[in-house]
Formats: structure tokens, C-alpha cells, sequence
């Protein structure tokens, strides 16, 4: 059996919407094992974003256990939160946030400038590397909006690679894309993916799910339905299928 | 380690925000520079009006005998004849508060050079006398203390008398004139001061030595006055209590018997200056807390605004794993490099500014360092802290709602 990386119990997540109590996660229990492709489906409102911000440590639950890569994420403080961020998460968002008129490899640099441990070469040639694995070894000194979407986007996800994380979070990463670049950057996951890197992937487009090898349906702050895809389709066949673009 | 990566990231994101930096910097420089240009143009002011009235001789003291009635008939001052040569002395001697004295007798009686001649006074004095008066001569020299010794019959004239007894425009330097029927030799001209504040001619005057004015002229041995002048107009005051002292020390005064002399000084010379400086100084200080308090609201603002709308890049860095301390030191850094190259820069423009002014504007300026100093602290100090303020606000947020902060 492969390694525990996420083991959570009982979560549960409240805010306060004015003088109302809203629950977002209702006591929710899981575990991801080292390796594994899961998707988080559900519709808006059903919590999967406040979960994964959770897993992300950018959020705090309310109450219940959180452990990564065996830590236990209540008692920490905030700086080691910042740690657990800084090295086993790599987190991608649906809009990028790359930094503005910041070339690429800048931009993945970034979260090594906060893990002193990194020296300045060091820091240059792992974010060579990672462009070049998300295939953006020669737009490296290209800012943002010199991008495209897809291209950004995977900016971003050689950004939360560099740091070598045990994890990498993506909040509905191709929900700002297209059909064609969203299998595209579902291939670029799937090759990640076999080469070991543990994914977890919140989405509400089902075809994104059928990507992955295990699927959480979330609703309501509940989860509904947990099962393993026993046929994985492959993104990279499916984009092949896709019909000509005609421009 | 730990600091070049925080001074690496704060550079990098002035470099990426020129526009932003620069109105940032923009708001201090010119902060900086109109304070300093401003109080240099006020001090400036401020000196100017100094010297004039000190050219009007603010720190001048006269002592004179003082009125008695004598037979129910009260006396003109100088028929007192009660201040003395001996008096002169001791003042010399003794005041210390004072720089120059000198002793004065006066006559009137007619100029007469050739067919020409003119109603003057003559003022029997020493050489101190001139610096006294802040009075320089426009040609020929002042006596000297040996001419006074000896009762030189030497005569330093005015304009008006020049004008008058000299009228086809003769070099009177070295001239005879007679005053009284009494020859003098003319050896200087005084330069002109028209006349005073009340309305008397000062340039109608002819300058001896008071010995020869005593002996040759006047036949008397007692002063008509003295006049002196104090260290400096604050001096003035505290000169005029010491001199008093010395004055009935010399006079046998005994506590219960009131002063026989008068001292005086140029009270009301001094009050207005006083007055005046103060008015300035105040003026000088309102438009400068003015200038200063825009210049730091400006600074505020701008600092405040540009790293509220960095909310989400500071969400995003602490997304990446940047500690709350590597984001308050990112800021900080940047908020003290902007403040200070904008504090210098300031300083520049203001002593360029203020070049400008004096050199073809020519206005008097004069740049006082502590308004450099204040001004550059205010204008650092403001920006330094509204870039580290709303930073440290932000950096405390959850990395979600800094993220989120739109």
C-alpha cells in the first residue's frame, strides 16, 4: 500500500454570512494516497473550493483533523503553514495569478525566493526545468500577457512544481479555457501524473473527471459519492478526436 | 541569504511598477523640495529685513544727562553739564555688552568754503562713531584716534553739505572749509542716507573730533551725550541696565537718589524688528506645516492605495509560501527605498530650486538646514509608514482573502 499523503476526518468549515451561520463542509472524511489523479466535482455551493482551500492551507477548518504528508495541520502556526505551502503544495488557481509584466521564469521562480535553502542558481536552473517540462522552454522570458490562456496557465503549473511538492491543487485550472487547451492541460496532468506527482483537481465539467482515476462528488458540504474511474480516459487521445480547427 | 532575497523582491517589483514608483517617489519629491524652497525664499525674506534694520542702527544706546529744575525753571538737558569725559571712560572701560562708544558734542553754526556757505551742525565724536551709525564713508578716510588727541581741526562732511558748499561739483576731499570761522581740512564724505524716519536730513552733518569740537568750537568740557552700541538688538536691553550701573557708580548715586542721566535705546527699532521677525517666522512655519501636511497626505495616499490594490499579489505570495515576515520586509524595504530616493531627489530640486531663485529671480534665499532636515524626516518618515501599514494589514490576512480582495 502507497503512502498516506492527505488524511482527512470530519471536516467541517462554518462562516458567518452577517448574522447567519452558513456550514460549507459538514463534516467530510477522506484520505489520498501517494500517486493518485482525484477530481472533486460538485456544483457551485457544494463546498469543494472551500475544501481545497483547505487542503491548500490557505483556509482553516472550523474543526475535525487535516493531516499532510503525515503533519498535522491545526497546530501549526502561521509560518509553518507558510513552510508547508512554501514546499509540499503546489497550488494552481482558475484565473493563474501569475505576476503581472513578470517574465515566465520569474514567475516560477517566485516561491523558491521564500525557501532560503534554494541558492540563486539553483533557483534559475529548476525553473528552466519545469518550463521546459510543461513545454514553455522558449517563451521563458515571455510576461503574461504575452501569453495565451493555455500558456499562462501552464506558467502557472510549472510554477507549483518547482518547489517539488508531494501535492499539487488545481482550482478549476481550465475553467478559463477553452475546449481544445483544457485537454491539453488535462494531457499536461495526466503525463505529470504518471511520472508520480499526486494531483487533486476540483472541477464541475464531468468530461474533466473522466481524466482521473478517482472521483469525490461533493454536495452540499456532504460528500455524496466516492468512486475509482476504472476507465481513464486519456486527454491526450481525446484532444486527437476533437474536430479541426478551421482558422 | 535572508536579506538579499527580500531586497531582490522589492527591487524587482519598484523596477516592474516604474509609473507607480515614481508618482509615489513624485509625491515626496515634491513634498521635500517646495518646503525647502519655501523657507529658503522666507529666510531669505527674513535676513534681508534683519539687515536692513540693523543698518538702521537697532542696537544703538545714547546716554544723556538727565533734566533737574533749577530756581523752579527746568534746565535744557546739556545745561546740565553733569556728563563728563570721566563717564565716557568708565563706560569704555567697563560695559562690557557694548562694542563701540563714543562721546558726542554738538554744535550748529555756518559752513563756509570760498563764497559758499551753508546752516549745519557739527557732532564732535570719536572714530567709533561711524560704526555706531553703520554709516561708511563714500570717499576720502575717517580721523583717527591720534587726530582726536591732538584736537585736529579735520572734518568728515555730508552729502548735503558738499551739495551746498562745493556746488560746481569740486573734489572737496582735502579741501578748507571753515565752520564757525574755525578751518577744518575736509579728509572724507560720508555716504548719502537721506533722510530718516523723521524727516531730518541725515547727509546736513559735519563730523570732528570731539576734542576739537570741546576745545576750538563749543569751549566746554562736558558731553552732550554718549552713544554707544550694544553686542547685538537681544543684547540691547540687559547693555542698557549694565550701563545705567556704571553710570551711577560714577555719579556717587546713592540707592535712594534717582538717576541724573538718561539711558535709551532704540526701543522701538528693536520692537519692530522683533515684531516683525516673529510675524515672519510664524508665517514661515504655518506655510511650511501646510506645505508638509499636503506633501504627507499625498505620500499617504498614494503608499496606501498602491498596496491596497497589491492585496491579491501579496495573497498570491503568501499562496506560494512567503511568511508574513518576508511580505512586511518586502514592503518595507520598498517603501524606504522609494522615501528615500524620493527624500534626496527632493533635496535636490529644492537647493536647485532655490539656486534658480536667487540667481536669476533674484530674490534673497537662504536654505536653512533644518528645513532640510525636517522636511526629508516628515516625508520619509510618512512614507516609510503608510508602505508598511496597509502592508501589514494585508499580510495578516488569510492568503485566501488576501486573494480573493478585489
Amino acid at each position: 500500500m502507497s503512502k498516506e499523503i492527505i488524511k482527512i476526518e470530519d471536516l467541517k468549515r462554518e462562516f458567518m454570512m452577517g448574522t447567519e451561520k452558513v456550514q460549507a463542509l459538514k463534516g467530510i472524511s477522506f484520505g489520498i494516497q501517494q500517486g493518485e489523479f482525484v477530481t472533486i466535482m460538485g456544483s457551485s455551493g457544494s463546498g469543494k473550493s472551500t475544501l481545497l482551500n483547505i487542503l491548500g492551507c490557505l483556509d482553516q477548518p472550523s474543526s475535525g483533523i487535516y493531516e499532510i504528508d503525515g503533519v498535522k495541520v491545526k497546530d501549526l502556526t502561521k509560518n509553518e503553514l507558510a513552510t508547508i505551502r512554501n514546499e509540499k503544495i503546489g497550488f494552481i488557481f482558475q484565473s493563474y495569478n501569475l505576476l503581472a509584466k513578470t517574465s515566465a521564469i520569474e514567475n516560477v521562480e517566485l516561491p523558491l525566493l521564500y525557501n532560503s535553502k534554494v541558492s540563486s542558481e539553483e533557483r534559475r536552473e529548476r525553473a528552466i526545468k519545469v518550463l521546459k517540462m510543461v513545454g514553455l522552454g522558449e517563451r521563458m522570458h515571455h510576461t503574461p500577457s504575452q501569453l495565451s490562456g493555455g500558456q499562462q496557465q501552464r506558467v502557472a503549473i510549472a510554477r507549483s512544481l518547482v518547489n517539488n511538492p508531494v501535492m499539487i491543487l488545481a482550482d478549476e485550472a481550465t475553467g478559463n479555457l477553452d475546449t481544445r487547451t483544457s485537454y491539453e492541460i488535462m494531457s499536461l496532468f495526466q503525463e505529470l501524473n504518471k511520472q508520480g506527482i499526486t494531483i487533486t483537481f476540483v472541477t464541475h465539467e464531468p468530461d474533466i473527471a473522466t481524466f482521473s482515476s478517482r472521483t469525490i462528488v461533493l454536495k452540499d458540504g456532504n460528500v455524496i459519492s466516492d468512486y475509482k474511474n476504472e476507465a481513464i480516459q486519456s486527454a491526450a487521445e481525446q484532444l486527437a478526436n476533437l474536430p479541426k480547427e478551421n482558422h | 541569504m535572508r536579506i538579499l532575497n527580500p531586497l531582490r523582491i522589492a527591487f524587482k517589483a519598484i523596477i516592474l511598477n516604474k509609473v507607480r514608483s515614481l508618482l509615489t517617489m513624485l509625491g515626496i519629491i515634491i513634498g521635500v523640495a517646495s518646503v525647502i524652497a519655501m523657507l529658503a525664499i522666507g529666510e531669505g525674506s527674513k535676513e534681508s529685513i534683519r539687515a536692513t534694520i540693523t543698518s538702521m542702527g537697532s542696537n544703538m544706546i545714547t546716554v544723556r544727562p538727565g533734566s533737574d529744575v533749577r530756581g523752579g525753571v527746568k534746565q535744557e538737558r546739556s545745561a546740565m553739564e553733569t556728563l563728563k569725559l570721566t563717564d565716557y571712560l568708565a563706560l569704555k572701560e567697563e560695559a562690557s555688552l557694548l562694542t563701540y562708544i563714543s562721546p558726542l558734542v554738538n554744535g550748529s553754526g555756518q559752513v563756509i568754503s570760498g563764497s559758499n556757505n551753508w546752516p549745519s551742525s557739527i557732532y564732535g565724536v570719536n572714530p567709533d562713531y561711524l560704526k555706531i551709525k553703520t554709516t561708511e564713508l563714500q570717499s576720502g578716510s575717517m580721523f583717527t584716534d591720534a587726530e582726536v588727541q591732538t584736537a585736529a581741526k579735520v572734518a568728515v562732511i555730508g552729502q548735503t553739505v558738499v551739495d551746498n558748499i562745493f556746488p560746481d561739483g569740486k573734489d572737496p576731499i582735502g579741501q578748507m572749509i571753515r565752520f564757525n570761522n574755525i578751518p577744518f581740512t575736509v579728509i572724507g564724505v560720508l555716504e548719502v542716507k537721506g533722510e530718516n524716519t523723521f524727516g531730518q536730513d541725515q547727509d546736513d552733518i559735519v563730523i570732528a573730533p570731539y576734542t576739537t569740537v570741546q576745545k576750538r568750537i563749543l569751549a566746554v568740557d562736558f558731553l552732550e551725550s554718549i552713544v554707544a552700541s550694544s553686542i547685538n538688538e537681544e543684547k540691547a536691553p540687559e547693555a542698557v541696565l549694565q550701563v545705567s550701573e556704571i553710570m551711577r557708580t560714577q555719579h556717587k548715586l546713592t540707592e535712594s537718589t534717582a538717576n541724573d542721566f538718561n539711558v535709551k535705546s532704540m526701543e522701538e527699532l528693536i520692537s519692530t524688528f522683533s515684531s516683525t521677525s516673529e510675524m515672519l517666522t510664524l508665517l514661515l512655519v504655518a506655510v511650511a506645516s501646510i506645505s508638509l501636511l499636503i506633501g504627507g497626505i499625498g505620500i499617504m495616499n498614494i503608499m496606501y492605495v498602491s498596496v491596497k490594490e497589491r492585496t491579491k499579489e501579496i495573497g498570491l505570495r503568501l499562496a506560494v509560501g512567503g511568511k508574513e515576515s518576508d511580505i512586511l520586509m518586502q514592503f518595507l524595504i520598498e517603501a524606504i527605498l522609494i522615501s528615500l530616493t524620493g527624500g534626496f531627489l527632493g533635496v535636490t530640486l529644492g537647493l536647485s530650486a532655490t539656486f534658480f531663485i536667487e540667481n536669476f529671480l533674484n530674490w534673497p534665499t537662504s536654505v536653512t538646514s533644518y528645513s532640510i532636515i525636517i522636511s526629508f524626516a516628515v516625508c520619509a518618515v510618512t512614507g516609510i509608514f503608510f508602505g508598511w501599514y496597509p502592508a501589514r494589514k494585508a499580510s495578516a490576512l488569510d492568503p485566501i482573502t488576501a486573494l480573493r480582495y478585489e
